[in-house]
């Protein structure tokens, strides 16, 4: 649920990073936080256990300027991707704007992708959201380790309906700024529609 | 929720009503900081010394807050938690729904009390609700919402947004 304030000329959106866990979604944040200049971000915040697992969410908010006059700010959250955070996991789509999928592309991990995918969709719909309509955006993380599946297969397994899809290495930076950008686009765009 | 429909839209007339009440809560709370935030953790007012906290994470560790807290009150049979107190060494906070889709949140120090905070933050919910009535009465009045600042957006403007 997007914020405008005609006000004081502000609009603030949601943007949730969702995966299964380790799938590298603290690391897109955590990127996009050393990247940015000070004055354009807020505090990275993690709720996180001791072994730096996200225990209930990341957020970071950025602030990017104006569009239209308008200053626009996107407020970046992860959701735990372990799967008996369920409950927490849910929480966090609360409202959301745009979700970026982040997919493990480890041969091994294909399952939890396909098990978190599912799960995305049930949690949206309990929000009133409907993933085929929803700005989203698909992100194929860890493409450096060497037991990885190929574009195309996880092209035909995991995208839903042509949504943006981005190969990516989150903690060197590859396809972690392609990423929003294409989530914030597609927000914008939704926004232009109301 | 759907008072206002899915999307906030704050206009001028509203935005200095909410920020009055603020005010006035403030004095009358003897608080150090009073803000507003929906649920999903966007900030909407802020009255107080601010320049020394973070309000934005303040606002979404609020609405995580007020979040896991519905969680569990789901898990046991209640609807909600109307008010959460955290007491510190220091500082106390006292957070409270309001027409259940705002937080209304008071920081306070000795130079206050938990009774003060309440009645005054009852007074104020009260008032809130008013503005809030006032808007979806407005926005049901006038059908369909302005057209969108974005109606027109291009790729350009969106590639600027992440020039610097
Ligand atoms: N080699 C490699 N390692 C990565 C990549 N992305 C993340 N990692 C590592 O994978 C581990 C988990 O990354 P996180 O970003 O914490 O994973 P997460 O998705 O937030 O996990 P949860 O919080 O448990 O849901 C960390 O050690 C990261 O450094 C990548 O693209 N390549
Ligand atoms: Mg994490």
């Amino acid at each position: 649920m997007s914020f405008i304030n005609y006000a004081s000329r502000e609009i603030n959106c949601k943007i949730v990073y969702y995966g299964p866990g380790l799938c590298g979604k603290t690391a897109n944040l955590q990127y996009i936080y050393d990247k940015t200049s000070p004055q354009a971000k807020g505090q990275l915040i993690s709720l996180a256990t001791e072994t730096d697992r996200t225990l209930f969410f990341d957020f970071l908010p950025l602030d990017l300027g104006t569009v239209r006059g308008f200053r626009t700010r996107f407020h970046l959250y992860t959701v735990p991707g372990q799967v008996f955070y369920e409950a927490s996991r849910k929480l966090i789509l609360k409202g959301v704007d745009g979700v970026v999928f982040v997919a493990d592309s480890q041969r091994e991990r294909m399952d939890a992708n396909l098990e978190l995918l599912e799960n995305l969709k049930n949690n949206l719909r309990e929000h009133g959201f409907d993933i085929m309509t929803i700005p989203y955006v698909l992100q194929f993380n860890k493409r450096d380790l060497p037991n990885i599946v190929s574009y195309d297969e996880m092209y035909r397994l995991l995208n839903i309906k042509g949504e943006p899809t981005f190969e990516a290495v989150a903690p060197q930076g590859m396809g972690v700024f392609e990423t929003l950008k294409a989530v914030a686009k597609l927000v914008l765009q939704e926004l232009s529609k109301k | 929720m759907s008072m206002l429909g899915p999307n906030l839209v704050m206009y001028e007339e509203e935005f200095e009503r909410i920020n009055s009440i603020l005010g006035r809560l403030w004095v009358d709370a003897n608080a150090k900081i009073v803000f507003l935030v929906d649920k999903n953790g966007q900030q909407i007012a802020a009255k107080g010394d601010l320049e020394k906290v973070d309000t934005t994470s303040l606002a979404s560790l609020t609405a995580g807050n007020v979040a896991a807290t519905d969680g569990l009150a789901r898990l046991i049979g209640e609807k909600e938690f109307s008010i959460l107190f955290h007491e510190g060494e220091r500082d106390n906070i006292h957070i409270s729904i309001v027409a259940q889709r705002l937080i209304l949140v008071v920081i306070f120090d000795e130079r206050s009390s938990l009774g003060l905070v309440r009645l005054r933050v009852r007074k104020a919910a009260q008032e809130l609700e008013e503005v809030l009535n006032d808007m979806a009465n407005k926005a049901a009045q006038q059908g369909q919402a302005p057209v969108s600042p974005f109606a027109e957006i291009t790729d350009e403007d969106i590639d600027n947004l992440f020039s610097e």
